[in-house]
């Protein structure tokens, strides 16, 4: 097939240069169409076949050139959201609205950070440092010293690092709690894949105490076998409750021969030991406390670190940075260490990828860590836990509500099934009032039986049971109206007592 | 050297890692006070044993010191401040605009979460940016969802799966096919999400053969992944014919649009056939490249895989916006929620700028400078195109190789690279992996950059070759008007030596 | 395409590099040969230099030799080497080009004629093969850690022959054929290589290299005839592994084990598995835990060890028994040759009897990517069988991903 020479078209008539377009005046692209000798643009494009091509224009809405027209319309469009700053919002569960520092918005708007993409290792040395100090500072709050590059989100740092398990084990089932974040669980079984695949690993749910919202460690001794690669938990958990038997749990998993990944928020580790010194051999968890905006979702970041031990640090699949000597005797500098490591050996079937991320957020967390400190995260620990007690001890009063765990940090879980109302009740009332209020939980997955999530047809498992899970998927009504109630440094006594006010009239 | 050359100086603070900052006892900021009526023994209220005994080992600065800190950290960062010509990344302007919207509290404090009556706004603005991609490319719905390119393209992995699967075919279809040239992206998605990669190499006319994919077609294909125009500038004329050959053996087709900025108004992936395809909103789009994210591989396809999307996707019911969360055909999540939405906002607000007249003249105008760049750049010595014996104009970039320099005086591309950052202009992009041509460079021009920067960034090359043949010395040891020398990454693959954090530095440093 | 998802910075030894102090207290010893007369023929396009009749014929046609440019250009890159100590073949066989860069090399013992420079244009040195060797053979004597060499194939085969796999050796490419994998990117390179190696002597940074050398006159014939010669042990050259973002060594040894075990997995219980001459089929073996012969073919069932360096008759002999079968090849040089004349075993009544779609072959994506055209070639001596196996192969890269190949004749 030989491209056919150019039919003449309607010549775009660049009636104006545009801001964004330096060469877009008329004379200046002339003098460049002149400098390579042709006449007309469209002799450039002479390999696209005309039968490759679109016939007529595109129909897109009218050019809005100027800036000030520009932000009219855009700032009108979003003024028609609600937003947790007008409104008292308690959401949590993947999202968190946290204070953002004012210094932390000025570094994140900053051009060089913002506009740089991939220099040498010299010409990007300042970034590359504050990408090292997020590394650097994220390792001394979960106290381990091998730290990657964050990743697109929590549940995709978890699904890197079950997969990082599973090579290194040469395992392919992870077990999971029963009531994990229901889009934590649904990007983790992406990354393990249906079952036909080669490198499958079966997501397994255990059974979670529901007295104090930890594991059942009865439960886990049943799912734990010689297929295990790894045990993960969350502290706090899923639902806000305080992880009491860390070191029972990851004892366990070591028994069993399975690596043990724990997930945390970061903004609890100036309060709550860190995971290594209950046994964690991974932790993962979000960036997004650590100064990042909620951004409608769009300002998750995950994290992986690990000890500096090759046997973990090889399966990484993120970038990581590595301090470097120069040229000159004495400086350092930075480069990135194990690049590609997941094509290593033969049992990592499955290479991991690594691209685009969030680096410009671990900038962000890298100033919020420097500003916050060891006291800052102490005091700011110490605040959230009394904040979500006093709001847990406010919310129980309320006749027919109930908490369901005793030892929470900064969301619980609140029970209003014996109040006759649902959720759903429940938030557009208090919706009417400005208040958003906690996201509805679905029932916790069946304990033992693996999670195979969606697109698996019948034939494939015939055994499986027929996926009965949100977010995804036909709702099921939850056996129980719970709701996940978030309480952080942005409320104040007084916003605690309208919501119990609200609540009370509501559910009166 | 010649007099109009920039005489870039970097800023050079000399500034420690910033665990090496600061004294016991500052503070940077405080959480607020708690309440008398809060107030509680935070032991009480611990099971036993779980509280932190040793504080994180922190840096303690006052707030000014950490502002000043990070501020000097972005003054040693050349990041496109200068002239930035880096091929395939398809560097443009960002408007500053943009930046001030999306941190309004109407955005940066939405929870995803809310309800949709209090999203209005923006699920407006997600529906009518997906409204410009479906004119853009044909295809009938886009997800946001994914975090950057190589998530797209792992969504699309994972959709195969989850299209053949409920054929009953996904045991048997095992393959997916794709190309030399296609980002490395493709097949390291493909085989993160369990298939087989076939590639395909280049055939005499710079892209591969009609017959080689032929003979990797099969009843194994599950999908072809695959860009056009390639990252050389060379497009397939033949993709039509491949779309139909992979269609007949049963296989799914996905467009990596990565290279879309020239071809914008002029192919989309409907009239090739694709059932699918892939726009990067933090190049394309003009969306911030952060350094690397948030981005968004703004995924979309033919009606056909609609229901293995992941969720939710944003529809609009009688004059209000809501969330689809699909049935239970959909693939899930490849991340959490909607994705990177303040991205979304950025690329939608782009197009807004410039109206379907504006998107032509950008896709002009970059091919234009590209075609500009090469009649100076073949000037220079030692200077070659890819695939001298094609002809044709290429498209948005041209791969160039600096071979004849490297075997002349020894110096390589990543020399070259060290060299030209003394200059203010960013290193140019050399190529993915493998390397097809010896000593590549790709330099990439776009619509944002004027003839005065571009004729600037050719000098500075032809300077730095110049400097290759007459004092080498000076190139292989470059850069010297940066913050830092070059950097000796030699130990960096060494476990005794690496350190990604600075404790692991400390200890290193100690026991060495 | 983002951008953080690549490689960025060469890889460098640093100027300066000391060596490590070791027990013995003993300085960096590097042994030096050049062959003078390596390069003549490529730029007068004679396709190689072997033979006193082509090398007159470059030197009529006014070729100037390369080889001591090029080893200056390499030494120079040694500079910064502390202690270190040279011991060089005497004359243009290296010891004028230490000197040249102010390197003051030891002179080996040597019986012949020392072998003088000459000025472009005023002929040759007369040396030899013979020359070549007897200089190896007092390097390795004399104990240096790494012989540097520069020429070209046939100078690598001279090296090989002498010193084998018993010191590590490393090439400085400067002649006009390097099918060989025993040559570093560039001459700096190979200085760069050679100072990182002297700096930090430790074994894991030493991979295997093929050594190669093809029939020149069939070359000029336009016809292939790359022969597998044998194996040496050389240092990793950082420089180009990294330029060419193919990760370390180390990688690219795990991958070509990978996909030798993945062939070796999907081949069909009961299946005869023939395995031709080279490295990197030979991977499939030492998979197993089974030897192989590097310059011949085995043979595997099940898993076990059916023959060893099995000529033609051994070769029809198992095929007669065996109901399926297949042979696993690599590809030997830089001109994508699978399989030539070199290989006597796998005649073409072994090959009629395989059957063109018994073909299994593994090969790195690098030494894919460098064929230049992209196909593989086939030249058995029957030109009809050469037509039968001709069109199209997937040649296994790693575990997962194989590339589809040309196959021409």
């Amino acid at each position: 097939m030989t491209p056919k020479s150019p039919t003449p078209r309607p010549v775009v008539s660049p009636s104006s240069a545009h801001p964004y377009m330096a060469n877009s005046a008329p004379a200046l692209r002339q003098e460049l169409l002149d400098a390579i000798g042709v006449a007309d643009a469209e002799e450039l494009f002479e390999q696209i076949p005309e039968d490759h091509r679109l016939t007529g224009g595109l129909t897109l809405p009218p050019a809005l050139r100027s800036e000030a027209e520009l932000e009219r319309h855009l700032r009108r469009t979003l003024a028609k959201n609600g937003d947790a700053e007008r409104s008292l919002s308690f959401l949590g569960g993947g999202v968190w609205q946290h204070h953002v520092p004012a210094i932390c918005d000025e570094i994140a708007g900053r051009t060089e950070f913002v506009t740089s993409e991939w220099g040498t290792p010299a010409s990007d040395h300042g970034r590359n440092q504050a990408w090292f100090e997020f590394a650097s500072q994220l390792g001394e709050l979960v106290d381990l010293d091998f730290v990657g590059l964050p990743v697109y989100s929590w549940g995709c740092a978890l699904g890197h690092a079950v997969r990082m398990t599973a090579r290194m084990t040469g395992r392919s089932e992870v077990l999971v709690p029963a009531n994990l974040d229901r889009e934590r669980l649904a990007v983790l079984r992406t990354y393990c894949q249906p079952p036909e695949m080669r490198s499958a690993i079966l997501v397994v749910p255990v059974a979670v105490d529901p007295a104090t919202g930890g594991l059942d460690l009865d439960d886990l001794d049943l799912r734990l076998s010689e297929r295990t690669a790894a045990v993960y938990f969350e502290n706090p958990s899923s639902h806000g409750a305080i992880e009491a038997r860390g070191a029972e749990i990851s004892a366990r998993a070591r028994a069993a021969g399975a690596e043990t990944i724990v997930g945390v928020d970061p903004l609890s580790l100036g309060l709550l030991a860190p995971p290594p010194s209950y046994g964690a051999d991974v932790v993962v968890g979000s960036t997004q406390p650590l100064g990042i905006h909620m951004n409608c979702g769009g300002g998750t970041g995950g994290f992986i670190a690990t000890r500096d031990d090759e046997r973990y640090a090889r399966q990484y699949p993120t970038l990581q940075v590595s301090i470097a000597p120069t040229l000159t005797p004495g400086e350092h500098g930075f480069a990135m260490a194990l690049f590609e490591q997941s094509s290593y050996g033969r049992r990592e079937d499955g290479n991991d990828w690594t691209g685009n991320s969030v680096y410009l957020w671990a900038v962000v967390n890298a100033v919020y860590m420097s500003l916050m400190g060891p006291e800052g995260f102490r005091e700011l620990g110490e605040l959230l836990i009394q904040r979500a007690n006093h709001a847990a001890r406010r919310i129980g009063a309320i006749p027919g509500v109930s908490i369901a765990h005793p030892h929470v940090f900064k969301e619980l879980v609140v029970d209003v099934t014996d109040t006759g109302r649902t959720v759903a009740e429940v938030n557009a009332a208090l919706l009417e009032r400005g208040i958003f209020g906690g996201a509805a939980l679905p029932d916790d997955l069946p304990a033992g039986e693996p999670d195979l999530g969606f697109a698996v047809t019948d034939e494939v498992r015939e055994d499986a049971p027929a996926p009965t899970s949100t977010p995804s998927g036909s709702p099921v009504a939850p056996a129980r109206q719970r709701a996940l109630y978030c309480f952080t440094e942005v409320h104040a006594q007084e916003d605690v007592d309208r919501l119990v006010d609200a609540l009370t009239e509501v559910l009166a | 050297m010649s007099p109009s050359l920039p005489r870039y100086r970097s800023a050079d603070w000399d500034e420690p890692v910033v665990l090496e900052l600061g004294r016991p006892g500052r503070r940077g900021i405080y959480a607020p006070q708690v309440e008398d009526d809060v107030a509680a023994d935070v032991d009480a209220l611990l099971p036993p044993g779980v509280r932190r005994t040793t504080p994180p080992a922190l840096p303690e600065l006052s707030e000014f010191e950490v502002q000043r800190h990070y501020n000097h950290l972005s003054q040693m960062t050349l990041g496109m401040m200068g002239i930035n010509l880096f091929g395939t990344c398809t560097m443009k302007y960002n408007p500053r605009v943009n930046e001030r919207v999306v941190a309004r509290p109407e955005l940066a404090e939405v929870h995803p979460q809310q309800d949709p009556s209090t999203l209005q706004g923006i699920l407006e603005i997600v529906h009518a940016f997906e409204g410009i991609l479906q004119e853009l490319s044909g295809m009938d719905r886009f997800v946001f969802q994914p975090g950057g390119g190589a998530d797209a393209a792992y969504t699309h992995a994972c959709i195969t799966r989850a299209y053949h699967a409920s054929r009953g075919e996904l045991a048997r279809r095992t393959e997916v096919i794709t190309t030399i040239q296609t980002h490395p992206c493709s097949p390291a998605t493909a085989a993160a999400a369990g298939f087989d990669v076939v590639t395909l190499p280049l055939g005499p006319d710079g892209y591969p053969t009609l017959e080689s994919l032929k003979a990797a077609v099969s009843d194994r294909t599950a999908a072809l992944m695959v860009g056009n125009p390639d990252d050389m500038g060379v497009y397939n004329p033949e993709m039509k014919e491949w779309v139909r050959i992979v269609h007949e053996a049963g296989g799914l087709c996905f467009y990596d649009h990565a290279n879309f900025n020239g071809v914008m108004s002029r192919i989309r992936a409907r009239e090739l056939g694709f059932d699918a395809c892939m726009y990067m909103l933090h190049k394309t789009f003009a969306g911030p490249k952060g350094g690397g994210g948030p981005a968004v591989g703004a995924y979309g396809c033919q009606p056909e895989l609609v229901p293995f999307l992941p969720r939710p996707l944003v529809d609009l019911h009688d004059g209000v916006y809501g969330l689809d969360e699909g049935d239970e055909r959909s693939i899930g999540r490849v991340r959490e929620y909607w994705g990177n939405v303040p991205v979304v906002v950025k690329a939608y607000s782009w197009v807004r700028a410039l109206g379907a007249e504006g998107i032509r003249q950008a896709a002009d105008l970059s091919v234009i400078a590209n075609n500009y760049m090469e009649t100076r750049l073949l000037q220079i010595r030692g200077v070659s195109k890819s695939h001298p014996h094609l002809t044709q104009h290429r498209l948005e970039m041209t791969r160039y190789s600096l071979e004849q320099v490297h075997a002349d005086t020894g110096i390589d591309v990543h020399d070259i690279q060290n060299r030209m950052v003394d200059f203010g202009v960013d290193a140019p992009w050399l190529a993915h992996e493998p390397w097809l041509i010896p000593e590549p460079i790709t330099p990439e021009a776009g619509e944002t950059w004027s003839k005065e920067d571009i004729d600037t960034w050719i000098d500075v090359l032809a300077e730095v070759v110049r400097e290759a043949y007459e004092d080498p010395e000076t190139v292989r040891t470059a850069p010297h008007n940066h913050a830092i020398a070059q950097v000796q990454a030699g130990g960096v693959d060494d476990p005794e030596r690496w350190a990604t954090t600075w404790r692991a530095h400390v200890r290193k440093r100690a026991s060495a | 395409m983002p951008g953080p998802d690549r490689e960025q910075d060469a890889d460098r030894p640093a100027p300066g590099v000391a060596h490590p102090a070791s027990g013995d207290g003993r300085r960096p010893r590097l042994g030096l040969i050049v062959n003078p007369v390596a390069g003549v023929g490529g730029r007068v396009g004679l396709k190689g230099s072997d033979g006193a009749a082509v090398q007159r014929r470059a030197l009529w046609a006014g070729a100037v030799p390369q080889a001591s440019v090029r080893t200056i250009r390499a030494l120079r890159r040694l500079a910064g080497v502390t202690g270190l100590e040279v011991l060089a073949a005497p004359g243009a066989m290296g010891a004028d080009q230490a000197a040249a860069v102010g390197l003051s090399a030891t002179a080996i013992a040597w019986s012949g004629t020392v072998p003088s420079s000459c000025a472009p244009g005023q002929g040759l040195p007369p040396t030899t093969a013979a020359d070549t060797r007897a200089a190896a053979r007092e390097l390795v004597r004399a104990g240096v850690d790494l012989l540097l060499f520069a020429g070209g194939d046939g100078t690598a085969c001279d090296v090989h022959d002498v010193v084998g796999d018993r010191v590590p050796v490393l090439g400085i490419p400067t002649g006009v054929k390097m099918h060989s994998g025993v040559f570093a990117s560039s001459p700096e390179a190979a200085g760069e290589a050679t100072a990182a190696w002297l700096a930090d002597p430790s074994p894991d940074r030493l991979v295997d290299a093929d050594v190669a050398d093809i029939d020149e006159v069939a070359v000029r014939e336009d016809r292939i005839a790359t022969r597998l010669h044998g194996r040496v042990r050389v240092p990793r050259d950082r420089a180009r592994v990294l330029a060419a973002k193919g990760g370390t060594a180390r990688r690219v040894d795990a991958e070509l084990d990978a996909a030798c075990a993945r062939t070796m997995d999907d081949v069909a219980p009961g299946t005869l598995v023939l395995v031709g001459p080279g490295t990197t089929a030979g991977r499939a073996l030492r998979g197993l835990g089974l030897p192989s012969t590097l310059l011949g073919v085995d043979a595997v069932r099940d898993g076990e060890d059916v023959g060893r360096d099995l000529d033609e008759r051994g070769l029809l002999a198992l095929l007669d028994d065996a109901p399926s079968a297949v042979l696993l090849l690599g590809v030997v040089g830089g001109q994508g040759a699978l399989l030539g004349r070199g290989n006597q075993q796998l005649s073409p009544a072994v090959l009629r009897r395989l059957g063109p779609g018994a073909l299994r072959v593994v090969a790195g994506r690098d030494k894919l990517a460098a064929l230049s055209p992209g196909a593989l070639r086939v030249d058995t001596g029957d030109a009809e069988l050469d037509r039968r196996l001709s069109g199209h192969l997937p040649v296994r890269v790693s575990a997962r991903e194989t590339v589809v190949m040309a196959v021409a004749p």
